[in-house]
């Protein structure tokens, strides 16, 4: 006993103890936080393998099931797991009476009807997976046309997006004019700007052009760059030596070619990055597409599954499975991607 | 690839026409998206408009019925003397969730990432798993709280009643007291998204200060305090603005936990949602431009605000090295 305590007090004198101390501290309050982030992820995926009836009656288990039952004289009855005569047993429970007490029978012997204290015995179940959920989902809404067209505003966005802003980052790293100092600094300006001072009149221009309810309004702006992506690329661009422009011009190359075969090429890493953060906007994005897209048929994920579950809330387990449809995209991209997001957020955060 | 009209301008002169041709798409985007759009939102924020019939202009009208009422309901204590009762809801409703979750989520994030930040066994699993949730925000993960907060479905209150033996769990969206807090910790959830973000910025402090402390006998926390602190604020102040600002955006998560309406009881009323519902539900374009407006100003002065206090406590390691 004594040895146990020297060797404590020897840990927590020297620093290599502390140092110890404070590690499993950490990983133990580590631990316990991802089990509060898990446990929502848990729930989210049980709920869409349940049935109705399940989230009904047994919604706090993170575990499809249902309860084992057994046949007693031509009845389904539940079966516990029971302690009788100091034996563990499996029962069928018949009857629940007054007091907390319910009736048991041994389904060998189902004429002896023994009581016991319902708290004190244990309901066996036996899993109960409902994969069907998922056909059924995408079935109950238009899910294939909401798919294609968030890919398409999502993709053509992106496509847009890139191409622009590529050119426009191009322009400001790599040209002297007498405004384009001027014209920075306004692009810099817009990056705080809420767009609620800009979207009532830019729903009205998309509206005269006959463009609201069509996926137009959440494509074309992105045809003509933003200040974030234009102002993370061309801090990229300024990175890639000048040298290997003027290596390029030497050779005739004019300045659209240097942009495409000496810049591009080496921002790559950068255009990738942007390219993954305008997927995880477009995809998750409710509020534009709420505004402009008013017909079923139009509809992005976002919007489809909202106005599903106003509609049919009672479906939790569609709902759900849709759910679980719709972060999977983005989970797969961050694994895949996992260093590209944690640089991208130190380059777009505060190094830059 | 020589045009003959190019040849006779000076090569300084091309140069500058080139940097005005990459830069065109941005610029017609700020003339056609932008500056246009914000001129024009001003425009109809003196105007009375549907969008059916031409707007009519009706002066400071729209301000005023924002604005009307605030002495006396100051006065009176009286919410009901407000011209605009609702626009003050949503501004309460706004700031009570900012007062809330960002100091919350300030000092979660920030904990957390001073742990992810230490060399403990996992540290890559630890830090995805935090930071998983950020990825996905929106309707998926709105429409899985809103199961999660359900009373009689949800695994909340249960757990709150069997595990820690809590007699009678709020109601959470249910319940106009419990509403703001059920999204505030809907936002906690996510806070991995801060989090990676004081992680960069830990990782940026130089090792040789703390090298410096421990050679003048610091001890952990001493270090914590003036070495790691300090080097912090920065981030610390580029998290609270983009939290203010993000607060006065907050809309998905509401929209879809309340079906759009706010409720109950007007609690979760915040102010995007109450400018969306002007301008698309009640199609006033006129008075939902006024709050865009408001919106701008508040966003513009909460930044300036945040910045000029920002030179007492915001610590920038090239002020010093420029003393």
């Amino acid at each position: 006993m004594t040895k146990i305590t020297d060797s404590i007090r020897w840990l927590l004198n020297s620093g290599r103890g502390n140092e110890i101390f404070f590690k499993g501290v950490t990983t133990l309050i580590l631990a316990a936080g991802s089990v509060l982030i898990l446990i929502p992820f848990l729930y989210m995926i049980s709920t869409s393998l349940k049935d109705p009836a399940q989230i009904r009656s047994d919604s706090t288990s993170l575990i499809p099931r249902k309860p084992k039952t057994i046949e007693v004289n031509g009845k389904n009855e539940p079966l516990y797991q029971v302690t009788y005569n100091g034996e563990t047993q499996e029962f069928a429970l018949i009857k629940k009476i007054p007091n907390g007490f319910g009736q048991f029978v041994d389904p060998a012997a189902p004429n002896e009807i023994i009581e016991l204290k319902l708290k004190e015995q244990r309901a066996l179940y036996r899993l109960d997976i409902h994969w069907e959920n998922y056909p059924e989902a995408v079935t109950a809404m238009p899910f294939w046309r909401y798919l294609g067209n968030t890919l398409v505003v999502t993709f053509v966005g992106m496509f847009g997006m890139l191409f622009s802003s590529s050119l426009v980052a191009y322009g400001f790293s790599r040209f002297r004019a007498k405004w384009l100092n001027v014209l920075f600094l306004l692009l810099l300006s817009t990056i705080m700007l809420p767009s609620q001072v800009r979207l009532i009149p830019v729903y009205i221009l998309f509206n005269k052009l006959g463009w609201v309810n069509t996926l137009l309004p959440l494509i074309i702006p992105q045809f003509f760059a933003n200040a974030y992506d234009v102002f993370l690329l061309r801090q990229f661009f300024m990175t890639i030596p000048l040298e290997l422009d003027d290596a390029a011009k030497i050779d005739g190359a004019n300045p659209l070619q240097v942009l495409m075969y000496i810049i591009l090429p080496q921002a790559r890493p950068a255009l990738v990055s942007i390219g993954i953060f305008h997927f995880l906007y477009a995809w998750n994005d409710f509020y534009e597409p709420l505004i402009f897209l008013h017909s079923r048929e139009n509809w992005t994920l976002a919007v489809g599954l909202q106005t599903f579950d106003a509609i049919y809330t009672i479906n939790t387990h569609l709902i759900m499975a849709v759910s679980v449809l719709m972060i999977v995209p983005p989970i797969l991209l961050f694994f895949f991607a996992q260093k590209i997001f944690t640089q991208g957020v130190v380059f777009s955060g505060i190094k830059g | 690839m020589t045009f003959p009209a190019f040849r006779k301008i000076s090569l300084a002169r091309r140069e500058e026409l080139a940097a005005y041709a990459f830069v065109l798409p941005w610029i017609i985007g700020f003339l056609v998206f932008t500056i246009g759009p914000m001129l024009a939102s001003l425009y109809f924020s003196f105007t009375k408009y549907d969008i059916v019939s031409p707007p009519q202009w009706i002066g400071l009208a729209n301000y005023q019925r924002a604005f009307s009422g605030v002495w006396d309901a100051i006065r009176t204590g009286d919410p009901r003397q407000f011209g605009d009762p609702l626009f003050w809801k949503s501004l309460q409703v706004t700031l009570y969730f900012a007062s809330i979750a960002l100091p919350l989520n300030l000092f979660f994030s920030f904990f957390l990432a001073i742990l992810l930040n230490q060399k403990v066994p996992g540290v890559n699993v630890w830090r995805t798993i935090f930071f998983l949730p950020s990825i996905i925000a929106g309707v998926a993960v709105t429409l899985l709280w809103v199961r999660i907060f359900n009373p009689r479905l949800g695994i909340l209150n249960p757990f709150l009643q069997n595990v820690l033996g809590i007699q009678n769990p709020p109601q959470w969206l249910g319940d106009p007291d419990w509403a703001v807090p059920a999204l505030v910790i809907m936002s906690l959830w996510s806070v991995g998204g801060s989090m990676i973000i004081y992680l960069a910025g830990l990782q940026g402090v130089p090792t040789d200060l703390y090298d410096a402390a421990k050679v003048d006998g610091a001890n952990a926390w001493q270090r914590f305090w003036n070495v790691t602190f300090p080097m912090m604020t920065p981030v610390i102040f580029y998290n609270l603005v983009l939290g203010m600002i993000g607060t006065f955006q907050y809309f998905t998560e509401v929209y879809i936990a309340t079906s759009g309406n706010g409720g109950p009881q007007h609690a979760t009323l915040f102010y995007n949602l109450y400018l969306y519902q002007n301008a698309f539900r009640f199609f006033d374009m006129g008075y939902a431009s006024t709050l865009a407006w408001i919106l701008f100003v508040i966003i513009l002065a909460l930044t300036a605000l945040i910045f000029r206090s920002s030179g007492v406590w915001v610590y920038y390691e090239g002020q010093l090295r420029g003393k």
